[in-house]
């Protein structure tokens, strides 16, 4: 295993799930509970030192028990490594702790999951929708139910009757 | 009426610190609120900003974003990986080249292909000439928003220039498409080449020539030294990078880190900053582009005269172009990848590529099979955005035009 999740294994032995290693990216699976605690460990630790927040993503699975994945991507600048935490979610209790107080940074990439695949975030100063409308009625559009047409919101819209003349 | 008369009195109190504002007027002071945009012409896009006021300073600011919003993401899921490649343009419009090459080098790192090596000397100069674009088209948008108009024809002369090339390269001047998987679409034309080489020795006198209309320049100094200052920490936490990054005086450049194309065979610079203001970025900027030259002057040099443009992976990239209406073969390869894809491993990947504006990041979900899973994309454009608040926070409302405008914003990559 990679000596990072190593260190990380030895530190959290609870909340570690499992470390994979593929084209050199090196992704951690964590438990959700554990996700805020190892992602302070992984900023304030010297070894670590990931003060460097590279994004934040999200994977639907429906057909699985834990339905989403939430993806932390982060980076150090003193040490010139990259680590990608990954935390799974069912749908049916989908909240996970906010990064926001560790990076500032993951409000805005928060939001969109939250937009985005309808996850929400605990502690989250402002979970709102960012890049689709407010009032978007019809759920959450990167989701693997949603089809790729939409749910039929703009047949709702009003036209102009194209045959008739001003 | 009665009410108003009312508000008036109770609103304004003598300071007890200062008791010789007794005998002011009586002045009503209240917090306003502002929108900016979302057809503002500075705004470079469609992107409205609500302003907290307290006279001229801002105190808060609410980004309200999406107005460009496509499901690009939604889109390449529905769609094979060489068909999401014209997607990529319309991300970040200004720089098309940069955009194809961060997504070919993401899907590259997937499916484990090499490119020939003369293929990588031409996507490197292709991709240092598209950031001398993308920065001439910010430093003429940024001085023209700040208010001095003469840089902006200036740039914008040297930056036609190079969009012809394009034009000559690949038919197009700005939704590009030149990259694909595995390599590039077709090699330079004799022509171009000696239109490089020209080009180089014209170009670097120009970039003094634009120094000289701002590093002297009074009302250029007042509204950009000192103005929306982060820290590196700050910055780092904010997931700033590129030049935005590198202002605050943090050492980060993927072109040197993670190295990737021609870039490990090229000598060059990482110009960084010291006091994070806009001033630093836009020297940087500027550095850049002299960094840039001396890439493509290298590139030129050492790139092998004759060899393949495209990895010979049948699998996985396109058949020769010119085969492809007479071979059999090399048209069936064509129509099965473009109709449905190759068979990509199971895994995930991200693929960070350093482009004008700062990282661009695939991150790519496989789990077999000619469709991408999930496809995330990271724009700095949009995690730029997300620091806005705190960067704008005590400085004026002109200067929330320098704010953004110091991120290189275009609000095609950021709502996707």
């Amino acid at each position: 295993m990679h000596p990072l999740a190593e260190t990380i294994q030895a530190r959290f032995s609870d909340g570690f799930l499992s470390a994979e290693e593929w084209r050199g990216d090196l992704a951690v699976t964590v438990k959700r509970d554990a996700l805020h605690a190892i992602c302070r460990f992984l900023k304030d630790d010297p070894s670590m030192a990931c003060d460097y927040i590279v994004l934040v993503s999200s994977v639907d699975w429906p057909d699985e028990e834990e339905r989403f994945e939430v993806v932390y991507e982060v980076y150090s600048i003193r040490h010139r490594h990259r680590i990608r935490v990954k935390t799974r979610v069912p749908e049916h209790d989908c909240f996970v702790d906010s990064l926001t107080d560790i990076w500032p940074g993951a409000e805005f990439m928060e939001r969109e999951v939250f937009d985005m695949m309808g996850i929400r975030f605990n502690n989250h100063p402002d979970m709102r929708r960012i890049l689709m409308p407010d009032d978007f009625p019809e759920g959450y559009p990167l989701r693997k139910d949603f089809p790729l047409q939409g749910k039929g919101w703009r047949d709702t819209f009003e036209f102009l009757n194209e045959g008739a003349t001003p | 009426m009665a009410h108003l008369e009312d508000q008036r009195e109770t609103i304004y109190k003598v300071d007890p610190a200062h008791p010789e504002t007794e005998d002011l007027p009586i002045l009503r002071t209240e917090e306003l609120l502002l929108n900016m945009g979302p057809q503002h012409p500075a705004t470079h896009g469609v992107l409205k900003v609500i302003l907290d006021l307290e006279g001229e300073r801002i105190t808060k600011s609410t980004v309200v974003m999406g107005f460009l919003h496509r499901g690009v993401e939604k889109l390449a899921e529905h769609g094979t990986y060489h068909q999401f490649i014209p997607h990529t343009d319309r991300l970040d419009y200004v720089c098309a080249m940069y955009n194809n090459f961060a997504y070919c080098r993401a899907v590259e790192k997937l499916m484990n292909v090499t490119v020939p090596e003369r293929a990588e000397y031409l996507r490197t100069i292709v991709a240092e000439i598209q950031r001398i674009i993308g920065h001439l088209f910010w430093l003429g948008t940024q001085a023209l928003d700040i208010g001095a108009m003469t840089v902006f024809f200036y740039t914008f002369r040297d930056r036609e220039i190079l969009l012809d090339w394009f034009d000559e390269l690949c038919g197009a001047r700005l939704t590009t498409s030149w990259y694909r998987i595995g390599g590039v679409e077709r090699d330079f034309t004799a022509s171009l080449e000696t239109k490089i080489r020209d080009f180089l020795a014209y170009f670097p006198p120009k970039i003094d020539e634009y120094v000289v209309f701002l590093e002297k320049n009074r009302i250029w100094l007042a509204r950009t030294v000192g103005v929306a200052v982060i820290s590196a920490e700050d910055a780092l936490g904010y997931g700033l990078s590129g030049p935005t990054l590198r202002g605050s005086g943090v050492d980060y450049d993927l072109r040197k880190y993670e190295s990737y194309g021609a870039y490990p065979k090229c000598e060059f610079s990482v110009p960084v900053g010291k006091n994070g203001d806009t001033y630093d970025r836009y020297w940087i900027r500027i550095e850049e582009m002299r960094e840039s030259i001396k890439i493509v002057r290298q590139c030129m040099d050492q790139m092998p005269k004759e060899g393949p443009v495209m990895a010979d992976v049948p699998s996985v990239t396109l058949p020769p172009k010119d085969r492809v209406f007479t071979n059999l073969e090399s048209m069936i390869q064509q129509f099965k990848l473009f109709s449905q894809g190759f068979d990509a491993p199971p895994g995930e990947i991200y693929c960070g590529t350093e482009a004008h504006k700062g990282e661009l990041g695939f991150y790519i979900v496989s789990t077999g099979g000619g469709n991408p899973y999930r496809l995330k994309i990271r724009s700095p454009s949009f995690i730029h955005m997300g620091a806005f608040d705190f960067m704008a926070k005590g400085y004026m409302i002109a200067d929330a035009v320098t704010i953004f405008g110091s991120y290189d914003i275009v609000m095609g990559e950021c709502d996707r």
